[in-house]
């Protein structure tokens, strides 16, 4: 069976049909992803659940253009993400896909200003870095080195300059897996705005159940595979979330 | 300028310990591409338009006397362009500020007009005088050794006859850019000198009126030289011609050559050895940049940076620590080659020396660092752009660690849980330890060729001086002289013992190989004379048949048994086959021996002596001087012990001169392997590290812990560079086999304790920086940062 993009809805941004993913580790093979179909909406707020080892986060690198599927065909709108080169991932990451990582992985030798710099430098039409400072309530930090910075402007720091090239989707790793509840949700706050306000396509990998109210759709995965999907009818809001 | 070149500039800044001490590699390499070199090609481009602009000849010959007329023949042989007859003698010199005679090299120049071949250059003063009849001119550096400025007077025997002569002048000549003494290696300006003189004048004062004894040429493009020398020997012959030679056997340009060519090699090898170095060192040091920013580099990625800006990124650190290191090597070479091309000029007299640089040489030395660079980083840089952007978001695995060949076989136990750490780090990484070992070896071989290279000359002088040449004195005749002689040297004041010798030149021949040279009979037991061997043995003359040097035996490919065709070039010019009695490992010279009474009856004739050793009582030898002074049968008297003296003044000047270089550069090596590779273990190992000390551990026991790696990869390295510097050593050795000297495979005990000493010292203050930053290292960063 074929899935021709053709046959693709307008508003879809990726479809995933039968993706899997195997890592030969040593002697032991890891099934990572089994058969997994999925589609994205543009504008869509998503949140990916499950237990580490699940699978959420090979899945979302294979989305973001990380990461090759073993077998199944994932398409971002028209490309075949899972059929293309080296090169044209790497083409495709620089002019769509915002990451956002748990551990921030923001450069340390490099300012606040300078790692949003870092990707403004190489986008077709970004946002300047100050703006997207600003976007995330750090406009005063601008200058200091991430070893300056607590945790949570850390991560601040890594969604302005995920959001600065205004991509096309903006995929986060366990954002808030490294901070407390308080900046937790503080930085869920940001990336909930930058969504709204910019309709940015967001996927959320959590294994925090109490993130997923915050999502438009619920997807739980469990050993590999999608065991659930569900809607929410309405985003619950910020203050209505504890862990 | 864009994020990422900011945070270029920073980490190399942060990193600038290990970068300056790449650089400081790459410099060394550089330096020595462009002091070498840049010397090299200096003093080329000097001697070419030197030899042109003085009409150096292409041949040169000597011969008994032959009328003026002949010199129409030599003309009209085919291939020849020009042609110049001289009268050329060796005479003894009084200076008064000199208490042994000294002795001059007599060469006629036209009273008319300049020379045609082999132009003097004059330096001050002016150029003979037509009429004036005592008029000479002297070479510059007998001059400025003597102070001697023009209107000086200098009294000669020529020819038996005492004369008083001015100097209006000193000059230099392309023959004589490095004079030295005959049968010496080293110049003695003091009490040797080159002494132009009217021919006008000098050929009446020496019986050579309308006649020469001494011919030069140049050929036509295209002539065949070997064709030439034959032609020219053939019609020298009934003149008593001694066999002409080419620029290969003239000794000043034969020396100039052999200096060059050291120079071409070392501008080569050297920076080669650096270059490797510095490779080596990016290579470890990007390696672990690499694997400490592997999710630095993931996030690049992840953004969209192509594989080639992410490669271009870490080969940048590269090429910034290689051509910081190549400005400086450029500049320090161009200070250094200028300083050796200065030094040059002191030895070889050109009328303009100076260090040219070429910018082609400069390019070439960027090319080259360029190289190493790439070379260096691109290991690590195609692991960085290897690196799959979703694994390298991964932590590293831990190292993994198994024990090691020493621990398998049952050793381990007996060392401390330390020891068994340090073991297995250093088997954990196997290529780079052996690389850091090597690296270690490198410096320690760079001292110990360096200061072999003193060691050899010290043996080879120290046995010429002390066992080979035991005589006070050495007599040279300005002609054969009866034996008889020996009986009126042994009246002279404080002589207590006369041994005659005489030199007989001759045409060796065997088979198609032939060569000129001279064969020195002396007397069954003399003492003052021996023949020593690179063993430090003496061997007796044989009574019968030729004792050759080894060097000699080699050339004409003989062995002991063979005949050898002697053709004697002066008098009967017999033709004789004599057997090889012997052959000799000598370091000096290539000569060939026989009993004198035997040589008598070969060259046939009169049982003449060419000069003789004498044993001086110390007391008498102020007296004896002013004796051969007066003398007219004496050419020139030697003195092993100022011979001595004036080699060791230079090989002191040298040796400071050479061992401080020496020295750097061995330490730049060792610094630099040591310091990055502690530096990197720091790195690897700073949360090991930081837990021990959280545990308990002492600042010296960790310090332990990561400095005995360096320690143990030092200390494997020290005895591979004993070897690798005896390997290069014997190279060297071998390298410089020249007809002047050999240099001998003596390394002496002292020369490998220094090479080890100033290792471990270099590797200490290595190890004691590194210690520092250990010392300063804040636990809780430490343990918090995650890797």
């Amino acid at each position: 069976m074929t899935y021709s993009p053709a046959s693709s809805r307008a508003d879809i941004v990726f479809r995933a049909r039968d993706v899997s993913k195997v890592y030969t580790m040593g002697e032991v093979e890891v099934h990572a992803l089994r058969s997994v179909d999925l589609d994205l909406y543009a504008g869509e707020l998503l949140v990916l659940l499950g237990a580490s080892g699940s699978g959420k986060s090979t899945f979302l690198n294979i989305l973001g253009g990380l990461d090759t599927p073993t077998s199944g065909h994932v398409f971002y709108r028209d490309q075949e993400l899972s059929a293309a080169s080296e090169r044209e991932l790497t083409r495709y990451r620089r002019q769509h896909v915002g990451f956002v990582f748990q551990f921030y992985n923001l450069i340390p030798s490099l300012t606040a200003r300078e790692n949003v710099a870092l990707v403004t430098d190489i986008a077709d039409d970004p946002m300047p870095a100050d703006e997207a400072l600003e976007l995330v309530d750090l406009g005063n930090r601008a200058d200091h080195f991430p070893a300056q910075l607590s945790g949570g402007e850390q991560q601040r720091v890594a969604i302005a300059r995920a959001v600065a090239k205004q991509p096309s989707v903006l995929l986060c790793d366990e954002p808030t897996g490294a901070l407390d509840l308080e900046t937790g949700k503080l930085v869920l706050g940001v990336l909930e705005r930058v969504n709204r306000e910019v309709g940015t396509t967001t996927a959320i990998i959590t294994h925090n159940t109490a993130i997923g109210s915050l999502g438009d759709r619920v997807v739980r995965m469990s050993s590999g595979e999608i065991a659930e999907q569900t809607r929410n009818a309405a985003r619950a809001a910020l203050d209505a979330i504890e862990w | 300028m864009r994020a990422i070149d900011f945070k270029l500039l920073r980490e190399v800044w942060k990193q600038r310990g290990q970068m300056l001490s790449i650089g400081a590699v790459v410099a060394v390499g550089i330096m020595t591409v462009l002091t070498m070199r840049g010397t090299y090609e200096s003093l080329v481009a000097s001697q070419e338009v030197y030899y042109r602009d003085a009409r150096f000849p292409d041949i040169w010959a000597s011969l008994e006397r032959a009328p003026e007329s002949l010199r129409r023949r030599i003309e009209e042989i085919p291939g020849v362009a020009r042609v110049g007859t001289r009268v050329a003698f060796s005479a003894t010199l009084d200076v008064p500020s000199v208490e042994a005679p000294a002795s001059g090299q007599f060469v006629s120049v036209p009273e008319a007009n300049r020379p045609p071949l082999a132009d003097l250059t004059l330096k001050t003063g002016r150029y003979v005088a037509p009429g004036r009849r005592n008029e000479v001119i002297v070479s510059e550096n007998f001059a400025l050794a003597n102070d001697f400025i023009p209107g000086d007077t200098l009294q000669a025997v020529i020819n038996g006859r005492y004369r008083d002569l001015e100097i209006v002048g000193t000059a230099i000549s392309p023959e004589h850019t490095y004079a030295v003494p005959p049968g010496a290696l080293y110049p003695d300006d003091e009490r040797y000198g080159i002494v132009w003189m009217s021919r006008e004048a000098l050929g009446p004062a020496t019986d050579m009126e309308g006649a020469f004894n001494n011919v030069v040429l140049t050929l036509s493009r295209g002539a065949n030289a070997d064709q030439v020398l034959a032609d020219l020997d053939r019609l020298l012959e009934p003149y008593g011609g001694l066999g002409a030679y080419t620029r290969e056997d003239q000794p000043s340009h034969a020396i100039l050559q052999q200096e060059l060519e050291q120079n071409r090699t070392q501008g080569t090898v050297i920076p080669a050895v650096f270059l490797l170095v510095a490779a080596f060192l990016l290579n470890i040091v990007l390696g672990r940049m690499i694997a400490i920013q592997r999710t630095e580099i993931a996030v690049l990625k992840a953004f969209g940076y192509r594989n080639a800006e992410v490669g271009w990124h870490y080969l940048t650190f590269a090429l910034v620590a290689v051509m910081a290191g190549t400005l400086a090597g450029i500049a320090l070479g161009i200070w250094t080659g200028r300083a050796m091309t200065q030094l040059y000029g002191e030895f070889f007299d050109f009328p303009t020396l100076r260090y040219e640089l070429r910018w082609g040489l400069v390019a070439i030395a960027v090319g080259i660092s360029a190289l190493a660079a790439g070379v260096g980083a691109m290991g690590a840089v195609r692991r960085a752009v290897g690196l799959p952007p979703a694994e390298a978001m991964r932590p590293e695995p831990p190292a993994s660690f198994k024990a090691g060949i020493f621990e398998r076989v049952g050793l381990g136990r007996l060392l401390p849980a330390a020891g068994r750490m340090i073991l297995r780090n250093v088997e954990r990484t196997p290529a780079r330890s052996l690389f850091s070992s090597i690296g270690v070896a490198f410096s320690v071989a760079i001292l110990v060729i360096g200061l072999f290279m003193f060691d050899g000359v010290a043996y080879m002088m120290d046995l010429q001086f002390r066992v080979a040449q035991r005589e006070d004195l050495a007599l040279t005749f300005n002609r054969p002289v009866s034996s008889s002689v020996r009986h009126d040297l042994a009246t002279l004041s404080g002589v207590t013992l006369v041994e005659p010798y005489r030199a007989v030149p001759v045409r060796l021949r065997a088979g198609h190989r032939e060569r000129e040279t001279a064969i020195i009979g002396t007397e069954p037991g003399a003492r003052l004379r021996q023949i020593v061997t690179t063993g430090g043995g003496t061997r007796p003359v044989p009574p019968e048949g030729l004792l050759m040097s080894a060097f000699l035996a080699d050339q004409l490919e003989l062995a002991v048994g063979d005949p050898v065709t002697v053709e004697v070039l002066e008098g009967s010019r017999r033709t004789t086959p004599v057997p090889v009695a012997g052959v000799v490992e000598d370091f000096i010279g290539v000569a060939a021996y026989m009993d004198l009474g035997a040589l008598h009856q070969l060259a046939h004739g009169a049982r003449s002596i060419s000069g003789a050793y004498l044993a001086v009582e110390p007391e008498a030898r102020d007296a004896l001087n002013a004796e051969l002074k007066e003398l007219p049968v004496v050419a020139s008297v030697a003195s092993p012990a100022q011979m001595l003296e004036s080699f060791e003044t230079q090989l002191e000047e040298g040796l400071l001169i050479g061992v401080f270089f020496i020295l750097g550069f061995s330490s730049v090596i060792s610094v630099a392997v040591i310091y990055n590779g502690a530096r990197v273990s720091l790195s690897e190992r700073g949360r090991e590290l930081a837990s021990l000390r959280v545990l308990g551990f002492s600042r010296r026991e960790v310090a332990v812990l990561l400095l005995g790696e360096q320690g143990l990869t030092t200390l494997l390295g020290i005895p591979l560079g004993w070897g690798l510097g005896y390997l290069l050593a014997a190279g060297v050795s071998a390298g410089l086999q020249t007809e002047a000297y050999r240099i001998p495979l003596i390394i002496s005990p002292s020369t490998f304790a220094w090479a080890t000493g100033v290792t471990l010292v270099a590797a200490l203050v290595s190890g004691l920086i590194v210690r520092r930053r250990l010392d300063r290292m804040n636990l809780i960063d430490v343990l918090k940062t995650r890797e």
